[in-house]
């Protein structure tokens, strides 16, 4: 029998089959943060439960943080307390990898868990939160789960999962200059659709995927989500290897080559079948935004809005609903259009790499002044080393100052909101209704996007 | 869990299609360290202006919609993996959310707190929201045993999927960690052989 990675991971991890239900499926690793846990944490009480396996869980505050003064207490009486909650589970229940705010392993969840080395080959890996498909990038199953299954894996160590339906997408060829992971994204999603990939998990592959960093797989699988994926999934390679070694919580000396000859192993056979198939030619591939409500609703940023006429008769409605919302006309196009807020950072884009693509681009140019930009790195370390690279100088110069760590106008839990009305270029993942804030229009882009919007204040192709 | 087995009654049409849980629950009511009065927030961009007045268009507020039945367009629940959205569903008063399409987490999310997802057909759907369109007074049936829904406007009936598993725990109103709780000795010898 020729298995996907999928299988090969799955089959792995499971302790039973319940008849005619789910798998009980065994994780390695579990994700906490602050905003989908204290009501898990409060059904543990309830029913007088430890948490099983402690050292497999990894906690940070990220989503309900501020990304100023973080040494201060946090104003916002109410997500004061939701902090104290986690503080105080997490002493309660004796969890040692617990990083507070100001920790230098703090920072957004799906960025701490790859730099420290939780994050492993052909592990599960679960978080109460929709954008765990990150992890997928190392050939691991990751996904999101709700505040009753974090419950469960506290209490258990497992879950009760479905099997999905298995997905190849590939990229062959090779992605233009100017052009990244966040717009290979973008674009799948555009084709796929929001609700495309609804009951599958996704392997990435082709050689357009081979070639990127083990960082910009991370945005791509990140995004996975967004086209309804519980998962998405790249087989790992010597890049993946190199990227865990000597990461502090990687496995190290005999355990290392134990592990690695099997991370080895871990790919889909040759003659192994999915449920369902795309291949695209990443040389199609323009640097893309979006013009609507959900991240489905993509463009090349050359291109414009589709008219009413290409809209399926049962979507209109919808469709005119989410133009109507962010103010734009069927058949119009983008490029050039003023804008009044950048936001770079997130579990899509707040990583190294997409700070360094960024400080590339406006390095010896000047921000907009028409523009409020916020940069936030993904996590501590990403701050440390946006100063030990220079990046930091070559920002100030330019006119742009750096924020503290966390998920910040992602999904505007703090004060980082965008005022109603008002167009945001965003690197995250959700340009919902009153994401970035309560009428705030967000146009989703890759870093380049954001940087050049950034700089002309406009919507704007960082090609030319 | 509650139990549930049958169920008939109105229904609340919400004929959008991908209403996402930032919709169902923004992130900014995402602060409470407990499960109480999301139901307060349902849908609050589209039910409430910014002085917190109710919104005369929006369906919530209409006096001639109700009942625990949600029926809405296909692909509900996209988006974030919040159970506060199936938390604020719950705390409403909605029992069964009816789509053609329902987003995976979300599906999970609302079984586990004794939420039915039904899955109808396309036309099926569109039927619903033509009916109630004209009569709000339009009752739909859904019996979980037999796992059928049944618009009682025009008698047209379908069957709808859920597994067996949680079929058994919703009618008889047990949740899955009383179920993972029973297989601890199963899963210490699953981790000795690893």
């Amino acid at each position: 029998m020729y298995k996907t990675l999928f299988d090969k991971i799955w089959d792995a991890h499971v302790v039973s089959s319940v008849e005619n239900g789910p798998t009980q499926l065994y994780i390695d690793r579990h994700f906490c943060h602050e905003v989908t846990s204290p009501q898990a944490f409060n059904g543990l009480r309830a029913r007088g439960l430890k948490v099983f396996r402690p050292e497999k869980t990894t906690l940070t505050a990220d989503h309900n943080t501020p990304t100023i003064n973080q040494d201060q207490p946090v104003n916002d009486p109410i997500s004061r307390n939701q902090l104290d909650t986690f503080a105080r589970n997490a002493v309660e229940f004796n969890l040692p990898l617990y990083f507070p705010l100001g920790h230098i392993k703090n920072g957004v969840v799906h960025i701490i868990g790859p730099e420290n080395g939780f994050t492993l080959p052909g592990t599960t890996i679960v978080c109460g939160d929709s954008h765990t498909s990150t992890h997928g990038a190392f050939g691991a199953i990751a996904f999101g789960i709700g505040t009753s299954e974090v419950e469960m894996v506290l209490a258990t160590q497992c879950v009760l999962q479905s099997r999905a339906k298995t997905m190849r997408i590939t990229f062959n060829g090779k992605l233009a200059t100017g052009v990244t992971a966040k717009d290979l994204a973008l674009y799948m999603i555009s084709k796929l659709t929001t609700g495309g990939a609804t009951g599958y998990f996704v392997e990435y592959a082709g050689e357009a995927i081979r070639n990127l960093s083990m960082e910009e797989r991370m945005t791509v699988c990140n995004l996975s989500i967004e086209m309804g994926a519980r998962g998405g999934l790249i087989a790992p390679d010597q890049k993946t290897f190199d990227y865990v070694k000597g990461r502090e919580f990687a496995p190290k000396g005999e355990e290392w080559d134990t592990k690695l000859a099997y991370w080895k192993t871990l790919k889909t056979d040759d003659n192994a079948t999915f449920d369902k198939e795309f291949v695209f030619d990443a040389a199609d591939i323009q640097p893309m935004i979006t013009y609507g409500t959900n991240p489905g609703m993509g463009m090349g940023i050359t291109d414009s809005i589709p008219t009413l006429d290409e809209v399926d008769e049962a979507g209109r409605i919808s469709f005119q609903k989410s133009l109507e919302y962010m103010g734009f006309q069927p058949g119009e196009k983008l490029e050039g259009k003023a804008i009044d807020y950048v936001f770079l950072g997130s579990c899509t884009n707040g990583r190294i790499e997409d700070f360094r693509a960024f400080t590339a681009f406006v390095k010896g140019k000047k921000k907009s002044e028409n523009v409020v930009v916020w940069l936030v790195p993904g996590s501590w370390m990403v701050e440390k080393q946006i100063r030990e690279e220079g990046l930091f100088d070559i920002l100030t110069e330019a006119g742009f100052a750096l924020r503290q760590p966390g998920c910040s106008a992602c999904l505007a839990m703090n004060d980082d909101k965008v005022p109603a009305g008002k167009y945001a270029v965003s690197t995250s993942n959700r340009n919902f209704e009153g994401r970035q804030g309560p009428g705030a229009r967000t146009i989703l882009a890759g870093p380049l996007v954001a940087a050049a919007a950034a700089i002309s204040g406009k919507i704007t192709d960082p090609r030319s | 869990m509650e139990k549930f087995i049958t169920l008939t009654s109105k229904v609340v049409p919400l004929p959008i299609e991908n209403v996402d849980t930032d919709q169902i629950i923004p992130a900014r009511f995402l602060k409470a360290t407990n499960k109480d009065g999301f139901g307060d927030n349902l849908f609050a961009d589209w039910r409430y202006n910014k002085d917190g007045s109710p919104k005369a268009d929006f369906v919530l507020n209409n006096p001639s919609f109700g009942g625990s039945i949600l029926v809405a367009g296909k692909n509900f629940g996209s988006g974030s993996s919040r159970e506060h959205a199936a938390w604020a569903i719950d705390g409403y008063g909605f029992k069964v959310v009816v789509s053609s399409f329902f987003a995976d987490i979300f599906q999970n999310n609302a079984l586990n707190n004794g939420v039915l997802p039904v899955v109808v057909s396309a036309e099926f759907l569109a039927e619903v929201f033509a009916l109630v369109n004209t009569d709000p007074s339009v009752t739909l049936t859904i019996n979980l045993l037999d796992q059928t829904v049944t618009n009682n406007a025009n008698g047209k009936s379908e069957t709808f999927a859920i597994n067996a598993y949680k079929k058994e725990c919703l009618v008889n109103g047990l949740d899955d960690i009383d179920y993972l709780l029973s297989k601890k000795s199963q899963i210490e010898e699953f981790e000795k052989a690893k």
